[in-house]
């Protein structure tokens, strides 16, 4: 099987966030892979030692998006592709990351694309989906289960906390999230074989693509942080006084209930 | 020439989501005097329920019912609203950031050569042009978003766009679209009910989340006594579902529901960064945790230290003496 993973970096959002001119500040800031990617890394690496075949990891970025690939080779994928677009993009949004993969899908064989459902930076969960319907493929989001039988997929996905059982069939695309598996660990000889793994960088102009055809269609226009929330109020006394004092701040304060 | 604006209803168990009249507010904000065209498939009879979109806002409602809309896939629901936008050709669309939205508004937004502006919690109108406003990086920051070329089309968070006044006097035309739909090949072949007694964590007013303080799956029980008095959603961290206490379709957090609820009451739960991600933008939050240094206090309006296992129990009774009175 041809599996791909879709796989953005994102910035740690357990770091503090600071924001200096609409722009959130990224010096000295961790980045991770993207925390859903990791189920659909780890995901494809399980299909793939069920199925056999090969499992390529894909990402647009920059230089430093090899971090994480490598880190993807490591876990167990076999390849990484990196559409770098430092020099031709000032700007993209989610329709522009999905035509780039488009492009790049063009000429590829291709069984399963797996995705995060949702990346923890913008949290628009628009990229896979678009993508699939770029393709002309079906796809399943939030995912809990997968399993294969040739052409057959069946999936288990998340609705709301209900789970739909789901029949499709291949060529398909999945979002992936928590409960879909336990992603492991990138271990100490995985690290040393991801060093020697195939990691390809391409360009737009590999792709046959102008910057005009992938243009953003939305912008953001300003950044900030929420208003500091006001310390808030420990109860004390007798539990039962204080349970007593708090359904009346509930009720008469708050007017919540 | 008065625009129009298409929101596309969704149904659960029978009625309209409250989401969608959101979504219908939404719509009369962005454009006040705009044309507000609601959208309702399904394959049951659907004139009731597109009357009340109409009570709702709407200024007129059409309704697509076929078999194949019984069950939401990606793929039939698709081709029923792509239909319907071509007959239409609306000049902006919204939806409710639901488990359909999020699944069905790329497919499109794609298909349409839109941009999408995805969980907008507000809407601001600057000149002509309207500012979409969005919770980024976990939702410890916002970004204000403009669409710059093609349809808009935006999906909106539950329960932060107050949906209008329900209005029976209102009227409004309603019509059925016959679409063909055809190639399916997603189905559904069951659904597995684990959302406890219907209330939806996304769309709850209250929730009621357990922690790893919690210790097991039967330590859930009083809190889900609780809920059933407040009528409220149980929710968890992830340490709880790590542990087995509880569904991974109960988690809040980074990865995991992100909800926004009027009331949060926190439950064992000690505040690590990835359960705030989820839940710390919810209108009033209470903690209720036996470690008075636990993470949680710094962002709740209200705090109790004390064993939830005794102050569960007192809590219930407590709500339900105000009930009665």
């Amino acid at each position: 099987m041809n599996i791909y993973v879709l796989l953005k970096r994102t910035f740690d959002t357990e770091e503090k966030i600071v924001v200096s001119n609409g722009v959130i500040e990224e010096d000295g800031a961790e980045f991770i892979i993207n925390p859903y990617d990791e189920y659909a890394v780890e995901e494809a690496i399980k299909q793939r030692d069920e199925h056999g075949g090969e499992v390529t990891v894909v990402t647009i970025g920059d230089e430093e998006s090899e971090k994480q690939l490598r880190t993807a080779l490591a876990m167990g994928a076999d390849k990484a592709v990196l559409i770098n677009t430092e020099e031709d993009l000032e700007e993209g949004d989610q329709f522009t990351s999905a035509k780039i993969l488009e492009a790049f899908f063009e000429d590829k064989e291709v069984d399963l694309i797996l995705a995060g459902n949702v990346a923890i930076d913008e949290a628009s969960g628009q990229v896979g989906p678009r993508v699939a319907e770029l393709l002309g493929m079906p796809y399943v989001t939030t995912i809990t289960k997968l399993s294969i039988d040739g052409e057959t997929v069946n999936i288990e996905k998340d609705v709301e906390g209900d789970v739909e059982v789901i029949e499709t069939s291949l060529p398909l695309l999945v979002t992936c999230q928590q409960g879909l598996n336990e992603p492991r660990y990138p271990s100490l000889p995985g690290i040393m074989k991801a060093k020697k793994k195939p990691l390809e960088e391409l360009e737009l102009d590999d792709l046959d693509i102008d910057e005009d055809d992938v243009e953003a269609k939305t912008k953001t226009i300003d950044i900030f942080l929420p208003a500091e929330k006001e310390a808030g109020k420990v109860l004390e006394g007798e539990l039962q006084e204080q349970v007593k004092e708090l359904v009346s701040l509930l009720k008469n304060e708050a007017k919540v209930i | 020439m008065s625009e129009k604006i298409l929101v596309i209803a969704e149904t659960k168990e029978g009625e309209i989501r409250n989401v969608s009249f959101e979504a219908i507010a939404a719509a009369k904000k962005i454009k006040p005097d705009g044309e507000v065209v609601g959208l309702v498939c399904s394959n049951d009879d659907l004139e009731n329920l597109a009357q009340e979109l109409i009570y709702y806002g709407a200024d007129r409602a059409i309704t697509v019912k076929n078999d194949n809309l019984k069950s939401y896939t990606s793929e039939a629901f698709g081709q029923a609203v792509l239909a319907v936008v071509e007959q239409e050709s609306p000049d902006g669309i919204i939806m409710g950031h639901t488990s359909i939205g999020k699944d069905l508004s790329p497919k499109l937004a794609s298909k349409l050569d839109s941009g999408l502006i995805s969980d907008t919690i507000d809407i601001e109108i600057g000149g002509d042009q309207a500012v979409f406003i969005r919770p980024i990086y976990s939702g410890k920051a916002f970004e204000k978003k403009v669409i710059t070329s093609g349809t808009p089309f935006i999906t909106i968070r539950p329960n932060n766009i107050a949906a209008l006044d329900r209005d029976d006097s209102r009227s409004g035309n309603i019509s059925n679209v016959d679409v063909a739909i055809k190639d399916l090949r997603t189905i559904v072949k069951e659904v597995v009910r684990k959302a406890s007694e219907g209330v939806d964590l996304s769309e709850a007013k209250v929730i009621v989340a357990g922690g790893r303080g919690v210790k097991s799956a039967d330590g859930f029980k009083p809190l889900y006594e609780l809920a059933e008095v407040l009528g409220a959603a149980v929710g968890a961290s992830r340490g709880a579902c790590d542990a087995d206490y509880c569904d991974y379709s109960l988690q809040i957090g980074q990865t995991g529901k992100v909800v926004t609820p009027d009331l949060y009451i926190a439950v064992g739960i000690s505040g690590a960064i990835q359960h705030l991600a989820g839940m710390s933008n919810s209108k009033v939050i209470v903690a209720i945790n036996k470690d008075p240094e636990a993470n949680i206090f710094n962002i709740a309006d209200y705090g109790i230290v004390g064993d939830l296992f005794e102050v569960i129990p007192m809590l219930i009774e407590e709500f339900k003496n105000v009930a009665v009175s």
